[in-house]
């Protein structure tokens, strides 16, 4: 029963083709994932839209947009960086769990290219993201919501949350590599909140204690809340911090920072895993 | 050297984690279609051995040989023609038997109606073919051990690395293993095998490598090894406590070494050199002396036996082995009366 083995890929021609090939396969693993246990992912489509409910109809009597407008409207965009925020937590916990039952070390024993497992996990979660952003923005739209920006804002708008995502996942596969248990993971998705909460994201820096509002500021996210409104046309609380003028710039800056320093990290983690 | 005919070759290996020196010069020679046990307690470096062997680590020195290709420089090569099954069932949980199969032979670049093709066979082989479509989940141990095997076999690889493949499992799913391991040497695979269990080397194992602080410390054949200490046994247990004392006596004459007296089993375990001859000398004396034995059995001495001896220190599994005598042995009960 012998099984040929195929001639390695010659060039960096061929090896790129391979390591497309072998990234699509990692990719159509996390989408039978989908199919086979749809579950889990309406669970996490539908943690946002709790979300949305319980702070648009909850507490959204309570609260008081700066500057006037609905408090829904304000929501919303801090709504879709929050989403992006929570699926880190699954990134974190599916790569980690590739990690310690060894699913890591067999695909690294093998000839495929070694940044399949990597990129196949990234592009999987982005397009749950896109998925989730579809979800929300339907119930967002529902809500009263609506993006009063150019369509090309809108684009940029969802790009920039993307890219928000994109950054995260490899601080997820980064915390992923790392844990060696489910301890971690737990807390990873403990911190997401005061983490999400700590931002402009539902309420306005400008409300909390002023140190605490610069946190809040300063916090990546809040760029890209803040930034999204903007685009959206969506009322925002103002600030005139540096930071806050330059919600859109540092809504860049900031993901292309986590990016950078994660990213890397995470290839060396990967190469050198020991089990 | 004999690389042709050999799978795996490893010369002088070491690795450092920081101060700690794992390998130490650990060499290895390991033929073509051969089994090969790695024993030794935790922390020995049999892990570490199997992850520079099979692509995973990097070796800080010394030089390492897997189906005639170099474990670092030719590193796509090795990955061809080899299969890792390690301490865990490492396949998708969610993905059926079936597609996990099928993903991994994608991943070995086989087109996909080849690796559909060979996801069968490996199925049938491996007796999963009614579970095929179930989710890895609803898996008992012993089938997500032979899953992980098939998985580790979708290139029909020349050399396989089971990294110690039963820890965990109850004895029946680890008969199951043992096996689907036999069946694969059978078609000749080279297998290197590392384990806690004694038994489990004893099992399968061609030759078996005894590795403690990262080197060799003792290779042979299970036989060799045993014979190592001191030969065969013939172990007595006399049917009145008050006899021990006079057979320990009669049987001294017999014995190739220092006879064992254990009161608590009214056991006495005598060295001989000549299995048959001596057996038979054991159960004259008992009798002209008139002492009535219980049970008398010839057998070789245990790998734990073996281990201890090399080593100073039991291997940390042997507490789940509390009846260390069950193979390589004959009993021949109530010869004497």
């Amino acid at each position: 029963m012998s099984v040929a083995i195929p001639d390695l890929p010659r060039g960096p021609f061929g090896r790129l083709r391979w390591a497309l090939a072998d990234g699509w396969t990692v990719t159509l693993r996390g989408l039978t994932h989908w199919s086979r246990e749809p579950g889990t992912v309406i669970g996490g489509l539908l943690f946002p839209v709790m979300m949305v409910l319980m702070f648009g109809y909850f507490f959204g009597g309570a609260m008081e947009v700066p500057g006037g407008g609905n408090y829904r409207e304000f929501l919303i965009p801090g709504m879709f960086v929050m989403t992006m925020v929570f699926g880190m937590g699954e990134t974190v916990t599916a790569v980690s769990a590739d990690k310690n039952r060894g699913v890591t070390s067999r695909f690294r024993s093998m000839p495929m290219a070694p940044s399949a497992v990597l990129v196949g996990r990234c592009v999987t979660d982005m397009l749950n993201s896109v998925l989730a952003l579809a979800v929300l923005f339907a119930v967002g739209l529902a809500v009263g919501w609506e993006a009063h920006g150019s369509v090309a804002d809108t684009v940029f708008a969802v790009g920039l949350l993307l890219l928000l995502r994109f950054a995260l996942t490899w601080m997820g596969i980064y915390f992923g590599l790392l844990m060696k248990g489910p301890e971690g993971i737990t807390l990873v998705q403990t911190l997401e909140f005061p983490v999400g909460f700590l931002t402009s994201a539902f309420v306005a820096p400008s409300t909390m204690p002023g140190w605490l509002g610069t946190i809040a500021e300063w916090n990546p996210l809040s760029s890209t809340v803040a930034a999204s409104r903007e685009l959206f046309g969506n009322p925002g609380w103002g600030g005139d911090s540096w930071i806050a003028q330059h919600a859109t710039l540092m809504a860049v800056v900031w993901p292309a920072v986590i990016f950078a320093v994660f990213f890397p990290l995470s290839v060396r983690r990967f190469r050198t895993l020991t089990g | 050297m004999e690389s042709s005919k050999s799978a795996v070759v490893a010369e002088g290996l070491r690795k450092r984690y920081g101060k700690a020196t794992v390998l130490d010069g650990l060499d290895l020679v390991v033929p073509e279609g051969s089994v090969c046990g790695l024993l030794g307690p935790n922390g020995a470096g049999k892990t570490t051995t199997v992850g520079i062997l099979s692509t995973l680590l990097r070796a800080d020195g010394g030089r390492a040989e897997v189906a005639g290709f170099d474990v670092a420089r030719q590193a796509a090569q090795v990955r061809y023609r080899i299969g890792l099954v390690g301490q865990h069932a490492a396949v998708d949980e969610v993905l059926s038997g079936r597609q996990n199969l099928v993903m991994f032979g994608r991943l070995y670049h086989l087109s996909p109606a080849a690796a559909r093709r060979r996801a069968d066979e490996l199925l049938e082989r491996f007796r999963l073919t009614d579970t095929g479509s179930k989710p890895v989940k609803a898996y008992s141990g012993g089938m997500r051990r032979r899953l992980d095997l098939a998985a580790g076999m979708v290139l029909a690889p020349p050399v396989l690395f089971l990294d110690e493949p039963t820890t965990g499992l109850d004895p029946r799913s680890r008969n199951e293993v043992w096996d689907a391991v036999r069946a694969l040497v059978d078609g000749g695979t080279t297998v290197l095998l590392t384990t806690q269990y004694l038994e489990e080397a004893d099992q399968l194992a061609d030759r078996i490598s005894v590795i403690d602080t990262g080197r060799v410390i003792a290779e042979g054949t299970p036989d060799e090894l045993k014979r190592r200490i001191g030969g065969d046994r013939v172990d007595v247990v006399v049917r009145r406590a008050g006899d021990l004392r006079a057979a320990g006596g009669v049987l001294a004459p017999v014995a190739a070494g220092e006879v064992v007296t254990d009161e608590d089993t009214r056991q006495i375990s005598v060295p001989v050199r000549d299995r048959a001859a001596a057996l038979a000398d054991v159960v004259r004396v008992l009798d002209t002396a008139g002492i009535a034995a219980e049970d008398i059995a010839l057998r070789r001495p245990t790998l734990d036996e073996v281990f201890l001896h090399l080593t100073g220190s039991a291997p940390g599994a042997s507490a789940e082995h509390p009846e260390p005598h069950t193979s390589d042995e004959k009993k021949t009960e109530g010869a004497a009366a």
